[in-house]
This record gives structure tokens, sequence and C-alpha cells, in this order.
């Protein structure tokens, strides 16, 4: 926790001597920065992976309706006979909705030390000189798709923001049938370039977010540094070309009912 | 002249054989018990190579220590600058190095004006001191095999240079700084940052303690211990211009020496061969680039005076490779007050390079097509960067230029083989000291004195000191000496505030300088000298009535500071100069015009001047009485110094 | 003093933080400086401001300088918005005046942290750092019982990577530039240096893990962005960083042999 230093003048001596009440492991180790970044990191590589899936899952979308809810199906029936249908789906939302909540709670905290770590902010503007549009944003792209993923929950999953209705013909959105929901949704231009909007704010943050965590965690190696930047680039291209050809196909009629 | 022998002089040098006089000594010292060394308080001032290293090793020893910076961190003091290296006798190249070749090599390099027992127990202690560091993780450079590696210097024939890029005052430094900051998280050790000393304070005859100005508050403190020692660093800012940082000063060495520490050959300064030379009247100082660079660069001037041409422009033929030609054996690695007098007197006779022509070409072109640039890269990259930052020039294309400039200082508070001052109980180690070095000292040995001194020699020496005050009553801060003392340096630094007059002390002190340097600096004389002490005295008097100090005397000042230093550096530069004047032969840095041989070398004369001159205050500087310590040499033959 | 031979910049505007005390307010002041030789150094100007300032009755301009040849790591400031100015691997000491243009504005604040308190006016108090090395930035060797220099060999690539990270000269750049005052790049630097070397294995893991908690104490969070790098008048990489992160989750985390003891 960033504290200012003792603004008494004196003699300096027993620095190191203070015993650390420690507490136990897995908090303590969350209770430093540097314990928070690998949560951050952790919790980021959960993410990047279910982002990565959930676009390539997605894209059974340009192989139609049956192949797409086949998929959707399959998702509920993972793991069926060793679990109950919709178990293991359940499962696999937990771990992300814990991941989710402490990469936002980790990301709140670090903020919250940044913060007081420079009480008194510069009074002359920075001129940065490599801190990128992405690292400086990371706060913001992260807001944007915290925020973005409940919309996105309301109008695909719960349906809670479109009016229910029983059958695809009356443009309404149907519980279980994923594809219709998709189409019906990103009929709607508005609703389509929040999608955009997003997923461009998800790129960046992992655009950002792919290359840090190996620098949080700590693996670096001469060998491998210089692929980081490009796996970030990689990784971040792939899940917006991906995620932002949805609502453009859907649109120019390219997938439809 | 005042030359009395003084039996307060008394060097307390062992008996015996010279190597056996440190191990002697330490089988004959009296030891303090270690459940008793926490009952002793211990100062130490400066926390520089041997500051630091003996603040951190005396409280290793379990004594009670409290160390005093000016700077905000012990990591600042100006030991971090040295570039080059760090001498130690191992013989690890084995070409025939050893404890004697080094002691001898000092000896000589100093132009035999150092005592005998003091450098060879330097020489001894030089390679526990490479144990030490490498210890203590100082990334020393290594060889592919992964031992350490070597380089050659000025003044030497073997290659017993220990070095960490270009930076090896740096890495030591931080080694000792870490130990330091170990013993100050321990408890060991208290710390008292931005803390100038302004008085020691002397009860019945003893150094009982100091007195600090807090520079963020003004405020003045008193300290008592057992022992104060000083590694405070050397004086050669009393040139304005010189290779030492902007904060270094003499003012702990001085407040001491006017309580009764004598000061030791103060005249013994050394100008440095290799520096850059001066581009601008605002310049604030100058840089050195480490005399390694002598190593594989090559010093020449244009054969014609006045000659404007561009470096590469000027065929082999038409070009003075000057120290190859005069000193064909040592070539560019001669001393380093040769090297410099015989850039002095290149520049003197018109043949300086630059667009100043107050330079001298150090030319690396032959190492490069010699190695390849990659190899003069991995060596000097960083220097040479440093230079182009400066110099705005590219140093792989066109030669450096370079100068001598003052770097540092021989001569200081006159210390015996204990390095204890004249005072009992105060003590003074590092550059702070005259001990080692004599008239010249060698090129890569600063650093080994200072911890030398604070490793190795400090620890024995304080607990015999020490052991038979065991439960004597301490005086307190609250003693009338140290009452006085604060009440002297309020006094002294409201003066400053209060004189209002016209020029700032940068003024004065550009002043001050310019008269040391013109006089009493590279070559001096004895016209010269009476010049400078008839001006000295009325450019004091002027700062003592026409000083301006702006700004208050209850948080940081910088001018303020900077009065005290000045003030003290006028008195200084008094002493100084009567020291040259007195000196009446020329050796090491010390070079009279009148003293030298047919050819310009120094001419050295020992049946007068084999001694140390030990100043005595007496209330002006003006009138210090010379008192005499006479050199004694049992092993070393005197011999003209030759480096032909 | 012999003259210049560099050509002048004139018409300077030196817009400067001053700052009475630590708990008082401060605010920009613009001074004019009308004309300074290329060659001066820009701690130089700044003489020249004070001397000027002093001979107008007027207080000089506090700001920490020492060595002026970009080792000792006293001098600060941010200038134009870049900690240490604008050239790369540079400290403010080593920076010329020949990086800048007649008739600029240069803009001069402290640099700015909750762990660096403003002491007046440019000058900040960095003894944090201090705090970190005293815990433990060192490798414990008490004088006198080393064993010899050449006992345990050090491959040259690992000691010139632990030089690359102990240059270091402790100046504060990288928490001044870091948008969140972290000071990982000061702490991983020395931690790096120590726990490359052979001699540094010993004590790897409980001076990882006490440089880091101390570090925490005072300082931000490392985010990555790389403007420590970018600051660092020794340029040493962000990579030692990723080391010291791996040496923590190490200490805490797989470090048996001392961890089986506590």
């Amino acid at each position: 926790m960033a504290q200012a230093i003792n603004s008494r003048r004196g003699p300096v001596t027993g620095t190191a001597k203070r015993a650390k009440k420690r507490k136990p492991f897995l908090l303590d180790l969350y209770s430093t920065a540097v314990g928070k970044k690998y949560v951050m990191a952790i919790t980021g590589i959960v993410l990047i992976g279910f982002v990565i899936t959930h676009m390539i899952g997605n894209l059974k979308m340009y192989l139609g309706k049956e192949d797409f809810n086949h998929y959707a199906e399959f998702l509920r029936e993972m793991l069926v006979p060793i679990l109950p249908r919709t178990v293991f789906l359940w499962l696999f939302r937990g771990m992300l909705v814990t991941a989710g909540a402490l990469h936002v709670h980790s990301a709140y905290g670090l903020t919250i030390i940044n913060r007081s770590a420079r009480s008194v902010k510069y009074q002359s503007p920075r001129d940065y000189q490599v801190a990128n549009f992405a690292s400086r944003t990371m706060r913001w792209t992260g807001i944007i798709v915290f925020l973005f993923l409940f919309w996105h929950l309301a109008d695909l999953t719960w349906g809670t923001v479109n009016a229910l209705g029983t059958s695809a013909a009356d443009g309404k959105f149907v519980r279980g049938d994923a594809y219709g929901n998709v189409v019906r949704s990103f009929e709607r231009p508005p609703v389509a370039l929040l999608y955009i909007v997003a997923n461009i704010a998800l790129g960046t943050h992992l655009f950002h977010g792919v290359w840090s965590l190996f620098q949080s965690i700590g693996w670096s190696n001469p060998r491998f540094n210089k692929w980081r930047r490009w796996l970030a680039t990689g990784i971040a291209t792939v899940v917006v070309v991906g995620n932002v050809s949805f609502p453009i196909a859907v649109l120019a009629g390219i997938v439809g009912q | 002249m005042n030359t009395t022998t003084d039996p307060r002089l008394n060097s307390k040098i062992p008996a015996g054989a010279i190597g056996d006089k440190w191990s002697s000594y330490k089988e004959d010292m009296k030891l303090v018990n270690p459940n008793n060394k926490r009952k002793f308080k211990i100062i130490v001032v400066g926390t520089g190579l041997a500051g630091a290293s003996a603040a951190a090793t005396l409280a290793e020893l379990g004594y009670q220590v409290d160390a005093f910076t000016f700077h905000d961190s012990p990591r600042r003091a100006h030991s971090i600058a040295a570039q080059g290296g760090i001498n130690a006798a191992k013989n690890y190249r084995g070409d025939g190095d050893s404890v004697h070749r080094l002691f001898y090599d000092t000896i000589k390099g100093g132009d035999f004006r150092a005592r005998e027992g003091n450098v060879h127990r330097l020489a001894e202690v030089s390679v526990d001191i490479i144990d030490q560091m490498v210890a203590q993780g100082v990334p020393f450079a290594r060889e592919y095999g992964g031992l350490l590696d070597n380089r050659s210097f000025g003044g030497s024939q073997v290659s017993r240079t220990f070095y960490a890029r270009g930076q090896t005052g740096q890495q030591l430094l931080l080694g000792a700084y870490q130990q330091l900051g170990r013993q100050i998280g321990l408890g060991g050790v208290t710390l008292y940052n931005r803390s100038e000393l302004v008085d020691t304070v002397i009860v019945d005859g003893r150094c009982a303690g100091i007195v600090v100005r807090d520079l963020l508050t003004g405020e003045l403190q008193s300290h008592a211990a057992h022992a104060v020692v000083l590694a405070t660093g050397g004086y050669g800012n009393v040139f304005f211009l010189s290779t030492n940082a902007m904060q270094c000063n003499v003012t702990a060495a001085w407040r001491a020496h006017r309580k009764g520490a004598m000061f030791a050959n103060p005249c013994y300064t050394q100008i440095h061969p290799t520096c850059i030379p001066q581009s601008d009247p605002t310049q604030s100082k100058l840089t050195l680039m480490s005399e390694s660079l002598r190593n594989d660069g090559r010093v020449w001037v244009p054969l014609r005076a006045g000659d404007e041409r561009p470096a590469a422009e000027i065929p082999e033929s038409e070009r003075d490779y000057v120290l190859e030609r005069l000193y064909p054996s040592f070539g560019n690695l001669a001393p380093r007050d040769i090297a410099s007098r015989a850039a002095k007197r290149a520049v003197d006779s018109g043949h300086g390079v630059g667009p100043l022509k107050n330079g001298v070409n150090l030319d690396f072109a032959a190492a490069i097509a010699r190695l390849g640039k990659d190899v003069v890269q991995e060596r000097y990259g960083n220097l040479f960067e440093m230079y182009e930052r400066i110099s705005g020039e590219n140093p792989y294309d066109t030669p450096m230029r370079i100068y001598p400039a003052t770097h540092y200082t021989m001569g200081g508070l006159w210390v015996d083989y204990e390095l204890q001052t004249t005072v009992p109980g105060l003590y003074a180690a590092g550059e702070a000291n005259f001990s080692d070095h004599g008239a010249n000292r060698l090129g890569a040995s600063a650093l080994m004195q200072g911890l030398a001194d604070g490793y190795f020699v400090l620890p024995y020496t304080i607990g015999n000191e020490l052991a038979p005050m065991l439960n004597k009553p301490l005086p307190g801060t609250d003693h009338p000496a140290f009452k006085q003392a604060e009440q002297d340096a309020r006094d002294r630094y409201n003066g400053y505030l209060n004189t209002k007059g016209t020029r700032s002390p940068d003024w004065f002190h550009r002043e001050l300088g310019r008269i040391i340097w013109d006089y009493c600096g590279m070559e001096r004389t004895e016209e010269g000298l009476q010049t400078a002490l008839a001006e000295l005295p009325p450019l004091y008097e002027e700062f003592q009535k026409d000083l301006r100090v702006t700004g208050d005397g209850e948080s940081v000042n910088q001018t303020l500071e900077k009065a005290g230093r000045v003030d003290d550096f006028f008195q200084l530069g008094m002493l100084m100069c009567r020291d040259a004047l007195e000196r009446r032969e020329s050796c090491g840095g010390h070079f009279r015009s009148e003293y030298q041989d047919e050819e310009g070398e120094a001419k050295r004369d020992d049946e007068h001047f084999a001694h140390v001159a030990a100043w005595e205050w007496n209330g002006d500087p003006m009138s210090s009485i010379r008192n005499v310590e006479p050199l004694e040499f049992e092993t070393v033959h005197l011999a003209t110094r030759s480096y032909k | 003093m012999t003259a210049s031979h560099g050509k002048h910049l004139t018409n300077l505007t030196l817009t400067i933080w001053r700052q009475k005390g630590p708990n008082d307010g401060g605010a920009f002041e613009s001074y004019r400086i009308d004309s300074i030789s290329d060659e001066a150094s820009f701690l130089e100007m700044l003489d020249v401001l004070n001397e000027n300032l002093i001979g107008e009755g007027r207080e000089a301009v506090t700001f920490d300088h020492d060595c002026r040849e970009g080792i000792c790591g006293t001098c600060s400031l941010m200038i134009d918005g870049q900690a240490h100015g604008p050239q790369r691997g540079t400290a403010t000491c080593q920076l010329h005046m020949r990086k800048f243009e007649s008739n600029a504005t240069i803009v001069i604040e402290p640099w700015r942290a909750t762990a660096f308190p403003i002491i007046k006016d440019l000058m900040v108090d960095r003894s944090a750092f201090d705090r970190i090395i005293e815990n433990g930035g060192y490798i414990t060797a008490q004088t006198g019982g080393a064993p010899d220099a050449n006992l345990i060999p050090v491959p040259k690539p690992v000691a010139d990577a632990a030089m690359d990270a102990a240059e270091c000269i402790g100046c504060g750049a990288c928490v001044a530039a870091c948008p969140n005052g972290a000071a990982n790049l000061f702490t991983a630097a020395k931690v790096a240096h120590l726990n490359l070397l052979p001699q540094g294995q010993a004590e790897r893991f409980s001076r990882t893990e006490a440089m880091v908690e101390t570090m925490d104490e005072y300082f931000g969070s490392c985010t990555n962005h790389g403007e420590c790098e970018a600051a660092c008048p020794k340029e040493i990489s962000i990579d030692v960083i990723a080391l010291m992160h791996k040496d923590y989750r190490k200490a805490k985390i797989a470090n048996r042999k001392e961890l089986a003891r506590k």
C-alpha cells in the first residue's frame, strides 16, 4: 500500500527489524501489489482462453443455424453422462465469474494503490515515451468490456432486455434458439455498433494484457521475449476480427434467418 | 620558515621488518570484548567508500555507530564517480606482481613522500579488499572462464587493476552502501542524512563529538561519541573547476583542523591528465575520462603549433605522440603528474587542439584498427557515450580531446599509523587523510585506500584506542564545549545571511578557484605563489564584507551551505599556497618551476624535504605553524623517479 | 576564463515549480534566460538562473545535484513532461542545452510520488529507496571472512547481466516516469544484480521477498507501461522486472527448502 514516507525528520535505524504479521498464504500473497498482478495475469489467462474459445465457437454461425444451435446444445451437454446436463456448463460459468470477479477486484485494488502512490499529480502535461494508448486505457477498456458483458448476457443469454417470445417469427427472443437470437439482435444497427465498439475495446485490452501478463508472472526469456508482443497483437487481432465479423455479417445479410 | 619537529607528530609505526609491521600491530593491539563493544559510540562522518565501509564494519563488530552524510542517501558520495578500477596485489595474471611490488610502485608513484609503513599495509590488505567486495556481489569484469579480469594502469608495469566496466567506483560504493544499509536495517548504524558537520568538539584534549547542521531545517545538533571518524573526502573543489562533485568540500576536515588536527601537505594536489577540456565560461565542473583510456588511446598533438586542420587530415608524419616520444618504456601509461605536465606544455606552446586550443588528442584509431571496434566498445563504450553527450563529438571517428584537471588531493588531515589525527579520538580516513599517496597518487589506488582504511584498518585501530576507555564517563552534549560550538556555528551561518552584500558565494568561489589554479595548479613558482598569497587575503576580506546569501536559515538553503563551504575553501587555499611556497622542491603533483632538471623533470630535494609538513592552526591561515614529520625510508631506496 | 565557441540559445522561458516547504502549496513561476551557450549543461543553465536571482536579491531555486557526471543519481527534474528531460539514457546533469532551441519554454517540475515528498522547490526526498535496500538489498558478507575472489567463477555473461542491472544510479526516474508511481524497476534492478550472481544465491528468496514487500509499502504497482525503462538514464531493461516477479513467485510458493523451516 503506497504511503507517504515519514515527514518527520530524524535518524534512521532498525528499518528491517519490524516483524511482519503474516496472513494466511494466499491472502498474504494477494495483499501485495505483485501478488495482485499474479492474480490479474492468471485470471487474465482464463478469460483470454474463454474469449478465444467463445469466438471460435461462434464461427459456427457461418455454417448455419443447425450447426450453431448444435454447438450451443453441445455446451449444455458437455461431460454428460459423467455429470447431468448443464452441470459442467454451470461449473464453467462459475469459474469464469470467479476469474472475472478476481480480475476486477485486483484491478480495483491496484488502481487504489496507484492513485495513492501519486497523491499529487504532475501539474504540467506529461510527455509519454512508450506507454501506448492500450496500456494507458486498460482501466477504461476494462470497464467498457465489463459493462458490455452484462448487456451481452441480458441480450443473448437471459434475453431480459428483449421482449420474450415463443417463436422466431415475431422477431423476439427465444430461449434455446441461440442462432435466431443472435441474428435478430444484430439486425438492429445500434446493437451491432455496440458490439463492434465493445470488441475493439476488448482487443485494445488484450493487446496490452496479453503482453503484460508475461511480465507480471515473470515469464521472461530472451528466446521468446520478442514473440510476446507478436502473440498479443495476434490474439487481439484474431479476437477482434472474429467477433466484429458477426454483426457485420448479419447486417450485410451474409448470415440471416 | 617554521619547521620544528614535533612530538605530536609521532607516526607510531610498529617496529620490525616492513612486511611484519601490520601483523605485529594486530597481534599486540588491545581488544574490546564483544559484549563491551556496544558500550562505545563511534561517529562516522561521510558515507563514501571509507565512511560506509568503516561504519558497516564497526557496526558488525558491535559498536554503536552513528553515520552522517550531507547527501540524501549514503549512495551519493563521490566515490561513486571513480571509473577506472581498484588495484590489488593478487597476481592473478602471473605477471610478477606482489605485495612488495605494489608497495614499491605506490611509494615511487608518490615520489617518495609517503610513509613506508602505511603504504605497505595498504598493499597487504589490497588483496582482502577484492575478496570482500566479490563476496558482497560487486560484479567485477570477468573472463570467459569466469575468473576475474584485470587491466593495467598508469604508473605500473603489471596488470593488477580490477574493474567493473567504467563504473568501478560506483559498484564498490554500492557494495559498501548495501553493507551499510544492512546495518542500518539491523539497527547497528543510525543514519543521519542531509546533515552537514559544522564543527568538531574537543573536551580535555580529546574529540568528544561533533555539531551538525540539519540541511532541511537549519537546526544545529550536537552528537557525543567515544571516537569520531572523518571520511569526508578531499578538497579539490578549492579550484572551483575540478572533477569533484559539486558538493565536495573541505569543511569537515577544516573545522577539525581549526580545533587542533594538523593539516598535512595541502599543496599535494593531483591533476588528472584525461579530462574533457573546458568549453564554456559558465561551466560548473570538469568531467573526467577514465585514465584506463590511456591503455588503448594514444596522446598526440600536431607537430606544427597552431595547426587548425581536423585530426583526420593531419598525416602521421606531422603528429607528435608526446608521451611515447618522451617516455618510451611507459609511453601513454606514464604517471598522472607526468602525463599532465606534458599536456600542459603542449598546449602552452601552442600545439593545443580543439576550438579553444585547450586540449590534446587521445586517439583510438590505432586501437580500433588493431582490436576492432567491438572490443574497443566493450572496454570503453560507456566512456565514449559520455564523451559524446558532453562534447557532441563521436570518439570512434575523431580523437577525444583531453586536458588535465584537478582530480584528487593527496594532502589532508595528518594521521598516524592508526589513522588518528593529532587530536586523540579523532580519525581521518580515505581522501580526507594524507597518509598513503605521498605527493602523487597512482591510478586505481584511491578506491583501494578508501576501502583499506574503512574495512581493514580503522576497525582494528579504533578498538586499540577505545579499550582503555571502557566505563569511563563520556562528556555529554550538554557540556559547555558543545553549547559553545553550537553557538559559534549559529553565529557563523547567521553571519553569512546578514552580510547582505552584493556577490554570491559562487562568484567568490570562481575567483578563488582562478587564483588557486593560476598560481597553485599544475605548475607553481615562488613569484606566483607570492602573488596568490597577496591576492587571497583581500578577496577573502571582500567575501566577508560583500557576500550575499538570499533565502533563510530555517529551510533548505543551498546558497547558505555553499557560503560556509567557500569560507573554508578560502582559508584552506591560503594554507595551500603557503605550503606550496615552503616546499622548495618539485615532487609528484607539486611541481615548482624553479626545481626541475634540464629535461623539465621534477627535481626532488630529499635532503631538505623528505618530510611531511603538518600545519597547525593558530587563528589565521596566513600564520599557521608548519610542523615536520621526517620520513624515514628503511626499505626502499630513494631514487629519482623515472618513467623513461 | 575563456570565451565560448559554440552557438548561443536566446530568449528562453523557464517555468519552474516553486514550493517553500513540504507542507506548503506550490506554484509555477516563470523566469527568463536571455542567452546561454549551447555547450552549457542544463544544470549550468539553472546555475546561471540562480546567479541572476541572487543578483536580484531573490531566493535561488533549490534543486538536487552533485556529481554532474550522470553517476551519483542526485539530480532529478521533470523537464517538459519527461523524467531527466528529452535525451534518452541521460541524467539531467548530462543533458546539454544543445538539445533545446532558442525561444523555447521549458517546464521544470519536481518528481512527484507520494513516497518522494517535495522538500523544497525541485528537491524531493527519495529515502524510500534506502529503505528497500536496507531490507534485503545486499549480500550478507561480514568484513573479514571472505574466501578468495577467484574461488567461485562467475561466467562472463552472468557477470555482464548482473552488471547491466547493477548500473542503476538510484535517481528515481523510474518512479517519476511511471504513470503509477511504481518502483519496480529500481527494486528489480537490485534484485537482478544480486540474484544473478552465485554469491547472491543464499539469500535469493528471502531478499526478493523482503525487498518486494518493502517496495510495496511505499510505491505503486507495475502495469508494464515501460515508461521506466525509457526514462532510466542507464537504460535498464524491464526484463529485470519479470525476473523479480519470477523470483518473488518462487519465494512465496516454490521455495520449499526455506518454507519448510517457517
